[in-house]
This record gives structure tokens, sequence and C-alpha cells, in this order.
């Protein structure tokens, strides 16, 4: 309804833009994941089955720049609310400043598929069920002002209504649960707004950032309304500050990039609260370089350190799966360009020491023409039940992405 | 009296046999001809991407450049994606040192996101093309020796014909031959060799136009011998000293190009 709505206002609005330079352009595309394990929980055997069509709208006037993208889609798997509007801004540049206004997508950090700085929200169940990489993430309404004054850049992010993260779809996917027979469940959303602050400079010939984050967790956290004989579960998206710093810069041969946040868990400093996160220090080093001509290699290491570990362990209560103070994971990825850069390999692999969790991506994606691209690949999971992957390891997938690009 | 005074002033505008050039000496001013005319540059690039089979594949970006120094110096290459639809927006920002390795930043639209990657690999084809990134923003003069093997004409024009050789195993070519115009120092023809001394690529210079007083190489085409595959590349809207400002090449413009730039 809304992509729809927004279809109409960039139709009506085109005579208005009649002055302003006006691109359209947009995709038409299929993408269906199938399960190579097992069935969903709700039977099916698709994690993604649909059709889908993207209209992107540019138009520029002078200082001004309007970018409206929305998405048709057709779901076969009993969804009918995929339609949505993707990014939906209006941007003012000036000489040393500009502003966003609207729905915008915001990546902040420098993690390949790891998250320390990117606060944002993202969409999990895309990642997991084979969908096109601009789909990891998820728009945010917000206003976004930049300065760039001679000593350092400024990115003020100022949203009114937090969005939070999507996680995968309990009907798709066998997601690990606690306390699988209370059925009665609702979410409760945060009502206030969310902000963040990044600055960003060359030192040395390092590109340096630092981050500041007020707002929620984006994932939900589940809380019983009772311990002993739990009817309802409440999902809600704990407070948290984030403050981070990044910095990347030629070593060697390649590329090292360095991030460090510390995650204050603001509604449970203490961490006596079990349905609360810890807070955390999360720290990430990669390293990319191109080991032969048209290879591209990356590596990751990935530590979650918890600050209030003993009360955590003596809050949680029994059965429940039990996290490890420090947590260490590496990650690789592969990417090799055949047939002057038409055909695309590339291996994604993440393993984790603590819980044995770990995640292998593989995609093949080959243009067959300047506007048609298509890709196969899979999402295999292992590791323990409780594990973020490991959870998962019941929904291994197949996928085929394949667009037409107009 | 006055005929001997003729004589001389005809003399000093000549070349001196004495004072001839070195081969490195031609391949600096090539390089300074080639890819360092102006302050700045811009121009819209079409590549044509053309397989044995006829297949043709069309790459069209905006590409910018700035000086920071004297011809062989530092720069600065900003460049926005035009097509293939799905590389749409990608912009590339690359400053190039000499004798050190770029710094390189790609944005990438459909994350918005600024990644600083790795570029040592300066041999690596750009966008698939049979374009190197060194056939593209330049090679160092130091990498390579330079000799003159001989002096001849091509299509009417006087040239040197230099032969570099890299003085270092990493190029994936064994040495290649440089037809260098000798009145104004256009790279005319390259014939590169693998290091079999089979024929590898070579490299035409197939339009040259003379743009703000700078002669200007606006159509040329690289061809891969070995593979029958090549690439065919049309500058249009080439100009210089444009007043590029030091300021385009950020992150800020990076995730924005200014319009005014890339039209």
């Amino acid at each position: 309804m809304l992509a729809r709505l927004v279809f109409a206002a960039a139709l009506l609005s085109a005579p208005m833009l009649a002055r302003a330079e006006v691109t359209f352009s947009g995709f038409l595309q299929q993408n269906t994941a199938f399960n190579s394990r097992e069935a969903n929980p709700d039977g099916r055997h698709h994690k993604w089955l649909e059709e889908r069509a993207q209209l992107k709208l540019d138009a520029s006037d002078g200082a001004w720049h309007l970018l409206a993208k929305g998405d048709l889609a057709w779901d076969h798997l009993g969804r009918q609310d995929q339609s949505e509007l993707r990014e939906l801004y209006v941007d003012y540049t000036a000489s040393h400043w500009d502003a966003r206004l609207g729905r915008q997508v915001i990546t902040w950090g420098l993690g390949d598929l790891v998250f320390v700085n990117d606060v944002w929200a993202k969409d999990h169940e895309a990642l997991f069920s084979g969908r096109p990489m601009e789909y990891l993430k998820r728009g945010v309404d917000a206003l976004k002002l930049a300065a760039y004054p001679e000593f350092a850049n400024f990115e003020l992010v100022v949203s009114p209504h937090f969005r939070e993260s999507r996680i995968p779809d309990a009907r798709r996917f066998h997601l690990y649960d606690p306390m699988p027979t209370v059925t009665t469940r609702g979410t409760v959303k945060p009502g206030q707004g969310d902000l963040g602050l990044r600055v960003y400079r060359d030192i040395g010939g390092w590109d340096a950032a630092l981050y500041l984050y007020r707002g929620f967790q984006r994932t939900p956290s589940m809380r019983p309304d009772s311990m002993t004989a739990p009817t309802r579960i409440t999902y809600f998206h704990p407070q948290l500050s984030v403050y981070g710093a990044s910095a990347s810069g030629r070593v060697g041969e390649g590329v090292l990039s360095l991030e460090a946040a510390r995650y204050d868990s603001r509604q449970d400093r203490s961490g006596n609260d079990f349905a609360v996160p810890n807070s955390q220090t999360r720290l990430l080093a990669g390293y990319q370089f191109q080991p032969i001509e048209d290879v591209s290699l990356g590596f990751q290491y990935y530590v979650e350190h918890m600050h209030q570990y003993d009360a955590y362990r003596a809050a949680l209560p029994a059965g429940f799966p039990v996290d490890r103070r420090w947590s260490h994971t590496v990650t690789a990825r592969w990417t090799q360009f055949f047939q002057h850069q038409t055909l695309r390999l590339s291996v994604y692999a993440s393993y984790n020491d603590g819980n044995g969790d770990g995640f292998v991506t593989p995609e093949l994606r080959y243009s067959f023409t300047d506007k048609i691209w298509g890709a196969v690949g899979a999402n295999l999971y292992s590791g323990k039940p409780s594990g973020q992957f490991g959870q998962l390891k019941r929904d291994d997938n197949l996928y085929l992405q394949m667009r037409y690009e107009f | 009296m006055k005929s001997r005074f003729g004589c001389l002033l005809l003399a000093a505008c000549l070349p001196l046999p004495a004072m001839a050039l070195t081969g490195e000496e031609v391949m600096k001013q090539s390089q300074a001809a080639f890819l360092y005319p102006g302050k700045d540059f811009k121009a819209r690039v079409t590549m044509k991407l053309i397989g044995k089979d006829g297949g043709e594949r069309v790459r069209e970006l905006v590409m910018l450049r700035k000086n920071f120094g004297a011809p062989g110096g530092e720069q600065k290459y900003f460049m926005v994606f035009f097509k293939p639809a799905d590389v749409k927006d990608m912009s590339f920002m690359t400053n190039k040192y000499p004798a050190k390795d770029d710094d390189r930043w790609m944005f990438i639209p459909a994350v918005n996101m600024v990644k600083r990657i790795a570029a040592q690999d300066k041999r690596s084809s750009f966008v698939g093309s049979d374009f190197t990134y060194e056939d593209v923003s330049g090679r160092d003069i130091d990498d390579d020796t330079h000799v003159i093997e001989r002096e001849e004409k091509l299509g009417g024009r006087d040239c040197y014909v230099v032969k570099s050789t890299p003085k270092t195993a990493d190029a994936d070519f064994g040495h290649k031959l440089t037809w260098v115009d000798k009145a104004n120092f256009l790279p005319l023809k390259e014939d590169q060799f693998d290091r079999k001394n089979a024929a590898y690529k070579a490299f035409s210079a197939d339009e040259v136009n003379t743009i703000k007083g700078h002669p200007t190489i606006i159509r040329r085409t690289m061809k891969n011998q070995q593979t029958g595959h090549r690439t065919e590349a049309a500058y249009a809207n080439t100009d210089y000293d444009l007043g590029i400002e030091d300021s385009l090449f950020s992150e800020r413009f990076l995730r924005q190009p200014p319009r005014k730039w890339i039209e």
C-alpha cells in the first residue's frame, strides 16, 4: 500500500518536477530459496519464493535531490505485506553542509557481515534466505545532517521513530526457543526515536571515525511474564548506547580495518536482568588483499566480551544456554572474477570457537547481458542448537536470484 | 651576414642530435602528454568490451582527474559509473602516488557504504576490460627500463619506438614497444609481449583531438592478441582546467557525486 502511494505521489509530482532532471530506473526480479535439509516449521519447502518489481525515481534540481525507491512484491509463501517503500528522501546540499530527510539506508563501520558500529536497521532474514545483498539493510526514517568543516566531518542522524531489525520468521526458520510452549506473544516497540553521531577524518593516511549512538537494541529480547509458570512472552528492545571507533589504512599489500565499540546496556548496567543483553565490548580486525589478479581475499577476527559476566551467570535461569565471557569469531571471504568480470564467485565463511557456530555462503553470479544477471548460492549453517547459526542448522537452503534491470 | 643569422636561428630551432632524448626521457614526456595535461581533466568514457565472437558489453563512466604536482607526481581520480545497470551510481576514488601503492575507495550504493579497497595489483583489469588500471591512469616510469629501439613513421607521423622492460617480474608482460609521436609525445601504438616473447596486448590510439591546446587521445583500443578479446574506449565531453576542487576527492562526494561534474 505504502509503495503504491509512493508511486502515485511520484507520478503526481512529475509535473512539478518538470524543471528538474528526472530519471526512472528499476528492476524485475525472481528470487527463490528452497530448503536443502528439512521443511520449514510451517511445513513449506521454500525459505523465499517471490517475484518483485522495483521502481526508482531520481530527481535533481540545483541543490535539491529526491530519491524514491519502492518495491512491489508477489510472495508465494503466504505473506501479503512484502511490498515496501525502500527509500524516500530529499537531499539539500550546501557548500559545507548537507541534509537528508526521509527513509534512508545508513551503514556505519567496516565489518563484512560483522557489525560493531553499524547500529542501524538490518534484515537478518534477507541474509539467511538468499536475497540480494541490498536487502540486508533496512531504511530508517531520519533526518541526517552533515557538516564538513576543515578539521573533521560530522554526521548526525536523528530518527523520531525507532525502526527495528527484521529477524527470521519463526514459521520459516527453526529458531531456538527456550519456552516453546508459551504461544501468547507480543512485541513492544520503543515509543521514542534514536540518534547517532559519526565524526570522521583522515589521520596520517588512515580513515578514522568515532561513533556515538543512543537508542535501543535493534533485535528484540524476550521476557516471560513468569519464570515458573509463563503464559505470555513479550518481545522488547532494551535501551542501548554505543561508543565506538574505527580506522582503516594500507598495511603491506592490503587494507587493514580496525573497529571497536563499547555497548552500554543502559537498561541493565549491573547485568542482573537475564532478559537484557549484558554490556559488551566488541573488537574487530580485518585484512583484505589481492593475492592474484581478479581475486580478493579478506579475513576478519571478531571478539565480544561480556562486562558483567558473573552477574549474568547468577541471573541466568536454569536450562538456558550459557554464553561465554569472551566470544571469538573468525571469518574469511574469497571473491574471484572470471570472464571479464561478468562471472563472480564469492565464498564467505564464519566460525565461532565457543559454540561451534558456523555459516558458509558460496555464491556464483553471472551477468548474462548488461541488463540481466542471475545468481545461485547456498546458506549453510552449523553449531549448537542455541547458537546464532547453529539454531538454523535445519534451515540450510539453496537460492536463485534473477534480475532484469532497466 | 643576414643569411648567416637566419641559419643560426634555424639551427637553434632544430633538435640537435647531440641533445637526443633517452628512452626514459621520451617515456617521461609521453606520460606528461598522455596522463598529466592540464591542471585537471574530465571525460565521459564509454568502453565496449568485445569478445572474439563479437559479443559486446558496455561500461560507461565519468572520469575526473586532478594533478597534485608536476607530471609524474601525485594525482587523484574520481569515477562514477552509469552502465551496466548493476553498477550504476557506484563510484571509485583513487589517490595515485609515484613509487607507492595507490589508495583506492569505492562506494557501494546498494548498502550505502564507502569502503577502502586493496589496490596493489595495478596490472589487474579495469572494470573487466582489456585495459589495466595502469593503462588507464599510468605506470611508474621507474618500474621499467626504457631504450629507444629505433625511430620510424607510423601513419605518417614521426615516432620514437621505445622498448620498456619491467625491472621486476611482477608485471604481466615481459616487455613492450611504444610508438611515441615525436611532435606531441602521445603514445600512438603499444605492443606488449609476454615473458615468452609472444604478442600479448596491442594498444592503438585511434583518434586524437586537440582540446584546449592539449592533444588528446579520444578513441583508443586495447586488444588481447592471445584471446582475441578487445576493448574500445571512447572519451566524450573531454575537457581540461575546469577548476575541480580538492574537496571533490572525499567520502562526502563519493557518496553524492556533484551533478555539475558528472553530467
